[in-house]
Formats: structure tokens, sequence, C-alpha cells
């Protein structure tokens, strides 16, 4: 245990400041797997991997002379057909099926691409440099890489373009309802298998926007895409399905309180602390869950 | 009845049949000593794992071409049989398993990481058939009383080490205040114990000890506290994503430190994908092109150097270098025991005392070479943003004198 957080005020504000920059960014992964969850009723373990092929795209536009930030308009693109062709082979044939089925079929995609990327691209450790430099607040006392604070932003951006077009667009609207009854949607006309291929294709536009950010924030390897997939998996549980705002707060908070735990106990148990949180939320929910039964009866 | 006896009769003619054909495949066939060895050739180590295999290649290449392996006044040549281990160690201890009982292999080369050779072990030693690796050096392999294991490069315990004692040298003999970074796996962790001893030996003093997780890309955190502690000196390991992190957060964090001591530069790239960032760092290496150590097929470091670029395209990493070097130990052994028996060969193993372009070779009694230190290089730009890794310590090989403190970020 280390209190050394408590006793600088400053680390407290960049703790926090680094967990809600890093949020908002997992924020918008997590936003893609709530999607077609909601919708398909599909649990994506691939999705971190879509995430990973979504930095390589940037990192190749990089080694080719290209700024790596290009790629949050290229890689969402590339990787919407991506996702379409995943759906057309793959999904279509368990998006009826049960959990069970879908989150093995996604395993197997998620193998997959881990070594298909590693074949194609080779197991280095690659990073793309945006050469955004830092931002220093509070008297040097803070320092904020560029690079997050514009993938923060890209995430919003884009976060709210998809809320405008979910509300506005026809499309928008068919998968909205698809997500409230399949059933119903389809006997007024909705073309769900239409749907459903738009929704996991915007999911993988979106991993792919957060693979080109993750590229020039972090580092990327063929075989680093189950941590993202798992921390998308938490937020979506904690926030519920088709709650936007839910999960970005629920992002940001798991964000923050990654990092300090990471200040607290240390940094080895940083994922750990996530995963007792997760227990800790569903163990509540469960004991809310059984009072209202009670008050139900 | 009668028939089942036929084809039970049948089946073992078959199987006694299979069993010696296989046996006489084994080792030694005509003129050819054949090795085995799993290598990472697919899965996360696999960019490693082939500059091990073209280490091991260039090396059976070269000694076959000038005259082989005498034994018994014959003259051998060398083989191997690879296998692609996944990186992954239980298909490695497999692999292994079928190279002895089935391909009938008496000799092992080692495969790339500590981890793969941690499984390997212990079958190669069940078995009692001599591995000389040179892609694992954790400590651990050595403390396990294992008798049929040589590992050519230095443990992992002596990595970092020589960084502390550098900075101890640079503050006038005075212990110094270390942050240590490293990742939760067992290379990472043998280099953290080796820093931990040289800190209690000078008199030091460790102010920040954080263990990063397996799948680490952001250490904000232990930076922003280097930054409140500053320290004298910085040292990190989590292989090559460890390096690039650290080099990218510490630049883009504006961290000054005096001295930042890191391993996995060479097969990070640092300068390569980082340019004058990374300048100042220093890294611990097995092996670096300057050394003067000699021997009779690749002549000296610089030498290999250009021949491995001629051959593979690209500069020698370490990895390759200690991959080629375990094939003359193997010739050395041979040679000397002048024998094909295993004890004899693993009794002249354990007798070697050889100097080779990688560095000299003698084994300790737990199978890890005491005879060679690890070299510390800096990386170094001139000002048209080129980066040269050059030798700083020790100061019997060094090209260029340490640059220290490193400079703050508001004076470069």
């Amino acid at each position: 245990m280390d209190f050394m957080v408590f006793q600088y005020p400053m680390i407290s504000v960049q703790a926090c400041l680094d967990g809600i920059l890093l949020g908002i960014l997992f924020a918008l992964i997590a936003y893609g797997m709530a999607l077609q969850w909601g919708v398909m009723n599909i649990i994506n373990i691939a999705q971190g991997d879509l995430v990973i092929l979504g930095g390589y795209i940037a990192y190749f536009m990089y080694l080719y002379g290209i700024h790596p930030a290009w790629g949050v308009i290229v890689a969402p693109v590339i990787m919407y057909f991506v996702g379409i062709v995943i759906y057309k082979l793959v999904i279509n044939k368990v998006v009826d099926r049960d959990l069970f089925i879908s989150i093995l079929a996604t395993f197997g995609i998620s193998i997959l691409f881990m070594q298909l990327m590693n074949f194609a691209f080779g197991a280095d450790v690659v990073l793309a440099n945006s050469d955004y430099g830092t931002t220093m607040l509070f008297n040097n006392n803070v320092v904020l890489p560029n690079s997050k604070i514009f993938s923060a932003f890209i995430s919003i951006l884009f976060a709210i373009c998809l809320v405008i077009y979910m509300k506005k667009s026809k499309l928008g609207r068919a998968i909205r309802a698809t997500a409230q009854n399949a059933r119903a949607a389809k006997i007024l006309g909705v073309d769900t298998e239409k749907v459903y291929a738009a929704t996991f294709g915007i999911n993988a536009a979106l991993c792919g926007v957060a693979g080109a950010l993750i590229s020039i924030t972090f580092t990327i390897h063929p075989y680093m895409g189950l941590p993202y997939t798992i921390r998308s998996f938490m937020i979506v549980i904690v926030a519920g399905l088709g709650n936007l705002p839910g999960v970005a707060m629920s992002g940001m908070g798991l964000g923050v309180f990654e990092e300090f735990a990471d200040y607290i106990l240390g940094t080895e148990f940083r994922i750990g602390s996530v995963f007792l949180l997760l227990v800790l939320i569903l163990v509540y929910r469960r004991f809310k869950l059984s009072k209202k039964r009670e008050y139900l009866k | 009845m009668k028939l089942n006896k036929i084809i039970l009769s049948f089946v073992s003619a078959l199987v006694i049949l299979f069993s010696t054909s296989v046996v006489s495949f084994a080792k030694v066939v005509g003129d050819k000593i054949i090795l085995g060895a799993a290598i990472s050739l697919t899965g996360k180590y696999s960019s490693n794992g082939v500059h091990t295999q073209n280490g091991y290649n260039m090396a059976v290449d070269r000694i076959n071409s000038m005259g082989g392996v005498k034994v018994g006044g014959k003259t051998y040549k060398f083989d191997i049989i690879y296998y692609d281990d996944e990186s992954n160690p239980k298909r490695a201890a497999q692999l292994a398993e079928r190279l002895i009982s089935q391909d009938g292999v008496e000799f092992m080369l080692g495969p790339y990481s500590s981890g793969l050779t941690k499984a390997i072990a212990p079958v190669t030693e069940k078995y009692g058939v001599p591995m000389v690796e040179a892609n694992g050096a954790s400590r651990s392999l050595f403390t396990k009383g294992y008798k049929y294991l040589f590992a050519v490069l230095a443990p992992a315990n002596l990595y970092l080490d020589v960084a502390i004692d550098l900075a101890v040298e640079k503050n006038n003999g005075k212990g110094v205040t270390v942050a240590m970074a490293f990742e939760q796996d067992a290379f990472s962790q043998d280099v953290r114990l080796g820093v931990l001893d040289a800190i209690k030996r000078t008199g030091s003093k460790k102010v920040i000890d954080d263990k990063l997780p397996k799948e680490l890309n952001d250490m904000a955190a232990t930076l922003v506290k280097v930054k409140q502690m500053k320290p004298d000196v910085l040292v990190v390991s989590g292989h090559t994503k460890g390096a690039l992190t650290a080099i990218r957060q510490i630049s883009e964090m504006k961290v000054d430190v005096p001295m930042l001591a890191m391993t996995h530069c060479d097969a990070a790239k640092l300068s390569k994908q980082h340019g004058k960032n990374s300048q100042y760092a220093l890294c611990a290496s097995q092996w670096h092109k300057t050394l003067t150590y000699k021997d009779d097929f690749f002549k000296d470091g610089m030498t290999y150097d250009a021949d491995f670029t001629k051959e593979f395209g690209y500069a020698p990493p370490y990895q390759a270098a200690e991959s080629s070097a375990a094939l003359l130990v193997f010739k050395d052994a041979f040679e000397r025991a002048n024998s094909f028996d295993q004890k004899k060969v693993r009794d002249a193993l354990a007798a070697t005392n050889m100097q080779t372009f990688y560095g000299n070779i003698k084994f300790a009694e737990g199978g890890q070479n005491v005879d060679k230190p690890m070299v510390l290089f800096q990386v170094m730009c001139d000002d048209a943003g080129k980066c040269e890794n050059k030798v700083v310590a020790p100061t019997k090989w060094a090209s260029a004198k340490l640059i220290h403190p490193i400079p703050s970020w508001s004076e470069r």
C-alpha cells in the first residue's frame, strides 16, 4: 500500500486526468460492444483484436510517411468493410443462436485474427509517433501528453456523431428498432439482416478509430487485444446496454479507478482491481435485484 | 483367435522395425551430426525465434564449409532438425520429447526465451541429452541442479547491475537512489533481483519498486512517481514493449532522470522507432559488434555483423550472435570428447573454456556462462538525428564516453 497519491495533491489531479482521458478511449470501444450486444445479442470476444487491427492501419500509414492521425479517418472506413465481411462469413450464422455459440465463434475469430496479424505484421511491438508534444499544467506539476488529449477529443467527436446518426438517420432508427424488438421490426418492414450487418460494421469501424488512437498513444502488438475486450466488457456490464451516457461515465470511472488502484495498490494490481470491481458490482446488482423481487411478491 | 495372433505379431513386428529404424536415424547419420531444436517460428516470440534460427543456420554453414567437426579421425557435418513450438511452453516440451524419443536426436540446441527453455530443460535432463542454449537467461534455470544444460549467455541477474555500479561510480562511490519498474515475468524479475543485489552491495536505496503487468502499455503512474521522487537512476525491464513504452512516455511526460537503464533496446530498435527521443538511454546487451573477442570461424564481431547482414539482409541482434556461438561450443566439445557418447560430450561441455567472437565461454556448476560480462551501450544521436548504439561500459570495451547526467528535457 502506498498513499503517496494523497500526500501530493498534484498526483491525484494527474491520476484523475490520466484516468478520464484513458476512460474516454475505453468508452468508445465499449460503446461499439454495447451497440452490437444490444442489437444482435452477441458478445464479441474479438473486439480487442479489431482494435489492434485498426492500430496497424494507422501504423502502416505512419510507416509510409502519412501522419498517423489520418488513421482515425482511414481505419474506420477499412474496418467497416472488414466488419461486414466477418458478418457475412461467420456472424450471420450465429446471430440467432444462444450466447454461448456466439462467444465461441467470436473467440475463434479472435484467435484467427491474432495469428493472421502475427503472420502478416510480425510479432514486434510497434507504435506510431504523432509528435504532438506535451501540455504542462499547474506549474509543470501535471503533464498531459497531447496525444492522449487528442485521443479523448476524437473519441468524444465520434461518439457524438454516432448518437446523432442513431437518432436522425433511417438506418439509425432501424438499428434502434431492431434492438428493441427484432421480430416486430421485421414485421414492420425493417430488413434486419441489413441492420445486423451495418451494426457489426459500425462496431468494427469504432474499433478502427480506437485502434488508430491507441497506436498514437500507446503501443500495439498482435497479442494485445484481449485486455481491451475485457475492459469494454466491464464497462458495458456496469453501464448496461443502450445507455450511452452510462457507458461514457462508466468508462471514465473505470479509467480513474484503474489509475488510483495503480498508485495505491501498485501497478501489479491494476487489472486485478478491475476484476474485483466487476465482481463487487455484479454482487451489488444481484442484491438490489433480489430486493426488487421481494417487493413484487 | 489365430487371426488375432497373426495381427498382433504383425503389428509388433512393425513396431520393432519402426523403432529400430528410428534409432538408426539417430544423432549421427553417415557424416552428419544431427542436432534438434524447437524454435518459435510463429506466435509472440517469432521475431526473436527467427533471429535464433538464423544464428544457428549461419554457424552450421560456416562450420561445415570450414572443415566440419573432427571426431575419431573422421570429419562430420552439422545438421539441425527444427520444429516450430508456436511460442508455447507446453508445445516446446512435447517437441523436445518428440525430437529425442521419435527422431532419436541426442544433442539439442535451446529454444528462444527463458520460459521455453524452462519447459524443455526437464525433458533433456530426463533423457540425459546435452543441450547448449543461447536464449534462456533466467537465473532459475541455473539453480535447479541441471547437469545437461549449458547456456552461452550471462544470466539475467547480471543484466542491469552494471548500470547501478556505473551510477555509483559517477556519484563518487556513494550510494544512489534507484527507481525500478519491472514486468512480472521470470526474466524481468531475475533482472530485478540482480539490481536489488547491486543496490545492497553499493549501499544504494530503492525509492520506487513497481511491478508492471504482462499486458503493459502504459507506465504513466510509475513515471509520475519518478517525477516526484527524483531518483538518480531509473531502471526498466519489460521486454520490447517495456522499452518502447518507457521511451515514449518519458519523452511525452518530460521526465528528467540522470540515468535511464533498460533491457531489450536492441530488439525494440529504439532509435529507429523513437529517433532522438531515445537518446542517452543505457541498454544492457549480451553482445555488441565492436567487442574485440575473436575466433577462427567468424573472426570478430565486426566481421560477423557484416557477414550476417550480407546473408540475411539485416544487422544481427545479440540473439543471433549468441545462437551462433552455441554451435561453436558444440563443435569444440565434440572434438575434445572425441566421441558421440552423451556423457563424454556432457563432461567436455562442462570443461569448456574458449573464446568465440561472441565472448569467452566457461560454464559454472549450474550451466551458466561466468566468463562473459554484460555490456552497456548508450544511444547517441548526432545533430542530423542519426542515432547509434555505442558501448560505454565496461571501460575495457568502451567506444564512447558515458554521457552523464542526461541533459534535462528543457535543455534538449
